[in-house]
């Protein structure tokens, strides 16, 4: 077909462009698979063991919500790959979606896509090349996941069910993407919708797998439901494999359709005019800055916003799961019904503090990127000089996370106060919240050294915030030593409320921060720019 | 404060690459300077450090007697500049981006804003995203010609205009030069340059190889003369200051050094001249001039071609 005609061509230009990300990210994956399995495998040698771990965390509404149901609590596989299944399979989404996005709508923005457009390249190639990129990427780290569950020897089948769980979820939101990237002109957007529709199906999937019957069928609206639904390791079925292929394969065919409808460089959704003349408040660095980035808080903000509340709201009935006897001594032991909730609220403002951190990251990267895109320079020839103008967009960080932490920790404690009447909870969780933020502000600190000092390597900050999720989730089963365990600035928050608020571990984080941010500041005004 | 801009022994590598190997460039007040050289000669590494973004390795530069790296914000309130890639803001739309950049500066002059929002026929309510390069460019352009400003630093400013903006550029450089702006105007277009430079410098591979008025450039080179002769031009392409002479039927053409030309058109009298056409050098000829130059001298170095004879 001549409209497929090059498609070879680019995606060999795809794979030299991504010869070091996509092995990187596929390795990452396979390794934190590995590493989980093997872990949970000696932590539960017994079947009794592994009852016991399955039953708790089936019966926790808010581990069920995060990460979806055990399917059989006897079997070690399922056990072992809980997490993966949900929020592993949503990082193998985002991989693919992002793959997607950077081979068309990002070649098409930049312009890149016209100069091969104009050579022996047909109209559909490019999208093509994009899928056979990200579906093959797919494929390659399920069978490589399946391949590793087996050699750590779980069961076969199982192995082979979860591969295929997290291939189909990469294939689904590779399509998902291959239409979102036909909707606008933007590739920031593009990647923007995509990854809020992957947030809408995981929600959907949560509110199904706890909803105890009431509408289980909403899991069976999600990609991320139907891998779980597939059941590795617990009596696979099969069949569900057809969900997401007919998924895929429609989505697809969308994509096309829609990419046959517009022109090169344009969207679907169209651009209204806009002001032919700047307001007030565009007249500084800081005035850029935040119009550049207040769409991103604004979604950050509604996340966070929801976040909150969802968790707030099952702390108020953690409580109430435990019945039996031996679980009603152990909640007198942590001091009563108000003490697991304390430690549930406390864990789950834990998370929080890392999607926040997660926030800082992506907003002051934009320092790297304004600079990478050549848009610093017209800032930095104008009477502006570099310390005001990476100092607000590091600001904006900041203040983002703050504001993302404070409107978290009210909706949470109210969601709790509410349940619990009792309107002290507010200013608790709140107070769990805000506790977080020096540690959130140690990884933008280290996304401003990056830049400032290596500025190729800033992005590998995402890399120093894995790592320090990675360490706190997984540390302890690896039975890593303590000093390693340390390094990561979450592991030094004070748990509020469920201890004291201490300050020595907060003011260290926040001098470790500052030191980092003005150390990167300071090699920034040092070096070459662009 | 005569000479806004001075540079000498300018020196930057990147790596294993020598960007600048000793530039020198002086820009006087009031003049439209002329910075010319072929695609990576060096002339917007030059500008970015005249500019502070980047930091030389040797040699000095001087912006409007201040330092450029140290002396950031109270330079650029005096200067605008226009980057040879415009990269704009894809959310915002051009008049947005005008006003900003403006601001940034220090304010915009509204009323010329909007004469030269005129002047380039640019639809302000569009967002960046779906403007052409032509029009990215003029948004820099009416950003920086809009600015109350001493200095105009234009790196490569008409690439993407269209024939008739490119008149409307001309047009608006040459009533920047009559308010008394200095322009310092880099560009590989050397029509552009010869029209509205009143002083050049050529450079080459980071280093400068002439500089001077187009007066004095000239006076370097040959004239182009042609003529309809009557008779036979017996013993003119021996005389001396006479290059590359041909004649075909009546017709002769050959270049000659301009210290000679009086004795050669006395030489041409004497036969009879029917039709004259004496030209003086365009830039694209002294351009090519130098950059041939430096080729064969390459080649030579090179050992590729003993003869070193080219053209």
């Amino acid at each position: 077909m001549d409209s497929l005609t090059g498609t070879a061509a680019l995606v060999r230009l795809a794979l030299r462009r991504d010869r070091i990300l996509l092995p990187a990210c596929v390795a990452a994956f396979v390794i934190m698979v590995t590493f989980s399995a093997s872990a949970t495998v000696a932590l539960y040698p017994t079947v009794e063991s592994r009852i016991q771990a399955a039953a708790s965390i089936n019966s926790m509404t808010s581990l069920v919500a995060l990460y979806g149901r055990i399917y059989d609590e006897t079997s070690l596989g399922a056990v072992a790959m809980i997490k993966m299944g949900g929020l592993g399979a949503a990082m193998v989404a985002v991989l693919a979606l992002f793959t997607i996005v950077r081979h068309t709508r990002s070649e098409e923005e930049t312009g890149r896509l016209e100069l091969l457009g104009a050579g022996v390249v047909g109209r559909r190639a490019p999208l093509t090349a994009a899928l056979v990129v990200a579906v093959g990427t797919s494929l390659m780290l399920g069978a490589l996941t399946a391949a590793a569950l087996i050699a750590i020897e779980l069961p076969v089948a199982g192995s082979i069910a979860f591969g295929l769980s997290w291939a189909s979820i990469g294939v689904a939101f590779a399509a998902v993407a291959s239409v979102t990237a036909q909707l606008t002109r933007s590739a920031r957007t593009a990647s923007g919708i995509a990854v809020a529709t992957l947030g809408v199906v995981y929600v959907l999937r949560a509110i199904g797998d706890t909803s105890l019957g009431v509408a289980a069928w909403l899991t069976w609206l999600s990609p991320i439901g139907w891998g779980q639904q597939l059941r590795p390791f617990a009596g696979e079925r099969w069949w569900v494999l057809a969900l997401p292929l007919i998924f895929t394969a429609a989505v697809i065919a969308l994509g096309y359709a829609l990419a046959a409808r517009r022109d090169l460089g344009a969207g679907l959704l169209p651009d209204r005019p806009g002001p032919a003349a700047a307001g007030a408040r565009l007249a500084s660095p800081l005035g850029l800055a935040w119009r550049l980035q207040r769409g991103v808080l604004l979604a950050w903000s509604a996340a966070f916003a929801l976040l909150g509340a969802v968790f707030g709201g099952i702390a108020a009935n953690v409580g109430d799961i435990f019945t039996s006897p031996e679980s009603r001594a152990m909640i007198e032991a942590l001091g009563g019904k108000a003490g697991i909730i304390d430690a549930f609220i406390s864990a789950e403002l834990g998370f929080l503090g890392i999607f926040a951190a997660a926030y800082g990251v992506q907003a002051s990267l934009r320092l790297h990127s304004e600079e990478e895109a050549l848009r610093a320079e017209p800032v930095l020839a104008a009477a502006v000089t570099r310390l005001r103008w990476a100092g607000s967009h590091i600001g904006i960080a900041v203040a983002g996370t703050a504001w993302l932490l404070v409107l978290s920790g009210l909706t949470a404690g109210a969601a709790l106060a509410v349940q619990s009447n009792d309107a002290a909870n507010v200013s608790r969780v709140l107070t769990g919240a805000v506790v977080q933020l020096p540690a959130a502000c140690v990884i933008t600190g280290v996304v401003v050294i990056l830049f400032g000092l290596v500025p190729r390597a800033a992005s590998w900050a995402w890399a120093v915030l894995i790592a320090c999720v990675l360490a706190g989730e997984l540390g302890a089963l690896l039975e890593l030593p303590s000093f390693v365990l340390d390094l990561s600035p979450f592991a030094h928050v004070p748990r509020v409320p469920a201890a004291e608020i201490t300050a020595a571990p907060l003011l260290g984080l926040g001098a470790v921060a500052v030191t980092l941010v003005a150390a990167g500041l300071v090699g920034f005004r040092r070096r070459d720019v662009g | 404060m005569d000479t806004p801009v001075v540079v000498s022994g300018l020196k930057k590598s990147f790596g294993a690459t020598r960007a600048l190997d000793g530039l020198n460039l002086e820009v006087r007040r009031g003049e439209v300077h002329g910075f010319l050289g072929p695609n990576g000669s060096g002339k917007s590494t030059t500008i970015r450090i005249l500019l502070g973004l980047l930091r030389a390795d040797g040699g000095t530069a001087s912006l409007l007697d201040g330092d450029p790296w140290r002396d950031v914000t109270r330079l650029h309130r005096r200067l605008a500049y226009v980057p040879g890639d415009v990269v704009l803001w894809p959310g915002l739309t051009g008049g947005e981006t005008i006003d900003l950049l403006g601001r940034l500066r220090g304010g915009l002059n509204a009323s010329r804003r909007a004469d030269l929002v005129e002047r380039f026929q640019l639809d302000t309510t569009k967002r960046a995203r779906a403007y052409s390069k032509g029009n990215r460019q003029k948004v820099a352009l009416i950003a920086a010609l809009a600015s109350d400003v001493e200095l105009l630093i234009l790196d490569e400013p008409t690439a993407g205009l269209d024939p008739l903006m490119e008149a409307a550029f001309r047009e608006c450089i040459t009533e920047e030069r009559g308010n008394g702006r200095t322009v310092l105007l880099s560009s590989h277009i050397l029509t552009e340059v010869e029209a509205l430079s009143d002083r050049v410098t050529i450079i080459r591979e980071g280093r400068s190889v002439e500089s001077g008025s187009l007066g004095e450039l000239r006076h370097l080179m040959r004239v182009s003369l042609s003529a309809e002769i009557k008779g036979s031009p017996a013993g003119l392409q021996d005389m001396p200051g006479v290059h590359g002479a041909r004649v075909e039927g009546s017709r002769l053409s050959c270049e000659v050094d301009p210290e000679h030309l009086n004795a050669v058109l006395q030489r041409l009298t004497t036969v009879g001249v029917t039709g004259l056409v004496c030209q003086p050098p365009t830039l694209e000829q002294l351009f090519l001039r130098h950059y041939r130059e430096g080729e064969s001298s390459g080649t030579r170095a090179a050992g590729r071609s003993p003869s070193g004879s080219e053209g």
